[in-house]
């Protein structure tokens, strides 16, 4: 899936490759410096447990790519918090039971659409930016979950979605990678495929001519907003059957690496270039650095520092600006 | 993006000078913050409350400082809370509890800020990164760094300077001391012709870079002076604590920015000023007082406060609702 890019200056320059591509080819060299460094590292199993790893960055990072997409400094800062109160409302629904699967999910899902559709709400009515509204929506979610629990999760996965998660379907894959799979077409039929996708495109490349165009500005962008609180929503509860318990903080972690994933995947931050494709890739380069990094016996403070290090190269590849002119 | 918004922000200045109050807004948050907590909290204007509090301000309001130069150039530091424990941290290890030590690592921890800030502008400027992946990564490095310099949480600092930090000069706290020294430093450095280039900037680089204004230089700076003031907050930090944690800044880098737009400065760049972050991290800073003395519960204190600060960013926001463009 190729982004709609200005092809027209490029051509004459000379041939660069997509942010998918180049993505792509990190992640193999990523591989490849791990199978040189340790041996069986790029092991059918390893490489299937780091798949399994970047579903969960790469399920969110789905909303965080929609909402960057839509523009206007779109960014979604309470996907982690998000992701976590799900995780943690459907694990307490469910308490480990099979027949409470569908309304716990439901739930779970309903709660997180409804913060995203608070985030919407803010982000176009009372116009507050989209940094600072989902920044200080973490606050908020995270002293519901603290409501909600009173400082203790309790229930448990029920043991269907475990093995729906964790158990092994076709050629030894668990079905968490089907469902990543699944999810991601849904992601990108629904950005390339519906006329959601071309108004969200349309705002974020220009939203005053979008809205002269007729394209319902506000409701694309409080409808962006609310389909990133449910991915994210979505990959709490994936997450939730992955650990079949939960803690406070379950997904937290994931907020800015879901920014980094889009990014590298060649979305632009400044909205209406990019795609759902390079995201996943972003996420699963990532997902393998930190992978390597833990491999590397460097210690916890090196590994930080160089993985640091690496994210601006791998930002630098395609996530630069465009220089000044005059 | 044209001219409007500059022409509307410099005659303003020149009626305020040194108190570029972006907005009523924060004054009101400020004020009502301040009678509520008076009401709440008996003995919020004893000398020893009033000590405290300021005591525990200061760091906020610094790196909210260091933020404003950021946001005003236009981009965003994520990385400031890593580097004020970066700079804690380094500061706390060279200091080791002697006095005579104190100028050589206060001199230290600037330094710190001073090289981080250079990384991230060299980063966002020359490299051109997006500001907010790009202060992400390097957030990674310092505090990876800081783990280097201090692993565990210890280290600490002369007895002097904490007792002279919560102690009063005159009857004026210590800690409200800095955060004026903060205000004048700001002041001063307004009438720098950097700050005049940090404005034109964020206002629109296109037009600045037209106008010979030396935008990448420009961006360095507001990146220096960011990492240059997250070194004050980790010097206070340490003053306030009496030693070092590697862990300390990573609260602050997301504070920072909500006191900036609780300020009234707009995360666009370009409009604004310190003078209405320094107000705005002091209404955050009350507003975790107040829920502490508002009697609530302690499982929902976190739920009001993040819903009080949501308020508060929206009220922020309201007088530019009103002048906003029409593109927004």
């Amino acid at each position: 899936m190729s982004a709609p890019t200005v092809e027209a200056p490029r051509r004459i320059l000379a041939w660069r490759p997509g942010p998918v591509a180049l993505a792509g080819a990190v992640a193999v060299v990523l591989v490849i410096v791990g199978e040189i460094v340790s041996p069986g590292f790029a092991g059918y199993g390893q490489l299937v447990n780091l798949m399994r790893v970047a579903a969960f960055l790469g399920v969110i990072a789905i909303g965080q790519t929609i909402v960057i997409i839509a523009g206007g400094g779109g960014v979604d800062l309470s996907v982690g918090k998000v992701a976590t109160f799900s995780a943690i409302i459907g694990s307490r629904m469910m308490a480990g039971d099979d027949g409470e699967i569908v309304p716990a999910v439901v739930l779970a899902l309903l709660v997180a659409a409804a913060i995203g559709l608070v985030n919407g709400l803010g982000v176009t009515l009372l116009r507050i930016p989209p940094f600072v509204m989902t920044l200080g929506m973490i606050g908020v979610v995270q002293g519901l979950i603290l409501a909600y629990t009173g400082g203790q999760a309790s229930g448990r996965a029920a043991p269907a979605l475990t093995s729906l998660v964790n158990g092994r379907v076709i050629a030894d894959l668990p079905g968490l990678l089907f469902l990543w799979l699944l999810l991601g077409l849904l992601a990108v039929w629904l950005l390339r495929r519906t006329t959601f996708g071309w108004n969200l495109f349309a705002v974020g490349a220009n939203r005053m001519a979008a809205e002269l165009t007729g394209v319902r500005v506000n409701r694309t962008l409080i409808l962006a907003y609310v389909l990133s609180a449910t991915f994210a929503g979505l990959a709490g509860i994936l997450l939730l059957g992955y650990t079949e318990s939960v803690f406070l903080d379950l997904a937290d972690q994931y907020m800015l690496p879901s920014v980094a994933a889009v990014v590298i995947g060649g979305t632009l931050l400044a909205g209406g270039i990019g795609g759902y494709a390079g995201t996943a890739v972003g996420a699963i380069v990532l997902t393998i650095l930190q992978s390597l990094l833990t491999t590397l016996d460097i210690g916890g403070a090196g590994r930080t520092i160089v993985n640091g290090a690496v994210l601006l190269v791998l930002l630098s590849l395609y996530g630069r600006q465009r220089r000044l002119q005059s | 993006m044209n001219a409007p918004p500059k022409n509307r922000a410099w005659p303003r200045e020149i009626r305020l000078p040194g108190a570029q109050l972006s907005g009523a807004a924060t004054v009101a948050m400020l004020v009502v913050a301040v009678v509520v907590n008076t009401a709440l909290q008996p003995n919020f204007w004893s000398s020893y409350a009033l000590t405290s509090n300021f005591a525990t301000f200061v760091p906020l309001v610094a790196i909210a400082v260091g933020q404003t130069f950021v946001v005003l150039s236009g981009g965003l530091d994520l990385s400031l809370g890593a580097q004020v424990t970066l700079a804690s941290v380094v500061a706390v290890q060279i200091v080791d509890e002697r006095l005579d030590r104190v100028p050589l690592a206060v001199a230290a921890a600037l330094g710190v800020g001073l090289a981080c800030g250079a990384l991230n502008g060299l980063v966002v400027a020359l490299l051109r990164l997006q500001p907010i992946v790009a202060t992400f990564a390097t957030s990674f490095v310092f505090s990876g760094l800081a783990l280097v310099v201090l692993p565990t949480p210890g280290g600490s600092v002369p007895l002097e300077v904490t007792t002279a930090y919560r102690d009063a000069v005159l009857g004026v706290p210590t800690a409200l001391l800095a955060i004026l020294v903060l205000a004048v430093l700001w002041w001063v450095l307004r009438r720098h012709r950097v700050l005049r280039h940090i404005y034109a900037v964020g206002g629109d680089a296109d037009a600045a870079y037209a106008s010979l204004v030396p935008v990448v230089r420009t961006r360095v700076w507001a990146y220096v002076l960011g990492g240059v003031f997250a070194a004050f907050s980790a010097l206070a930090i340490l003053a306030n604590t009496g030693s070092g944690d590697p862990f300390v800044g990573n609260e602050l880098t997301l504070a920072s920015v909500a006191a900036v737009v609780i300020g009234g400065t707009a995360l666009a760049g370009g409009r604004g000023g310190a003078g209405g972050s320094i107000l705005g991290a002091m209404v955050l800073a009350l507003v975790t007082n107040i829920v502490f003395f508002a009697d609530v519960p302690t499982t929902y204190r976190q739920l009001v406060n993040g819903v009080v600060i949501i308020l508060a960013l929206a009220l922020a926001g309201i007088p530019a609702l009103q002048k906003r463009r029409p593109a927004a």
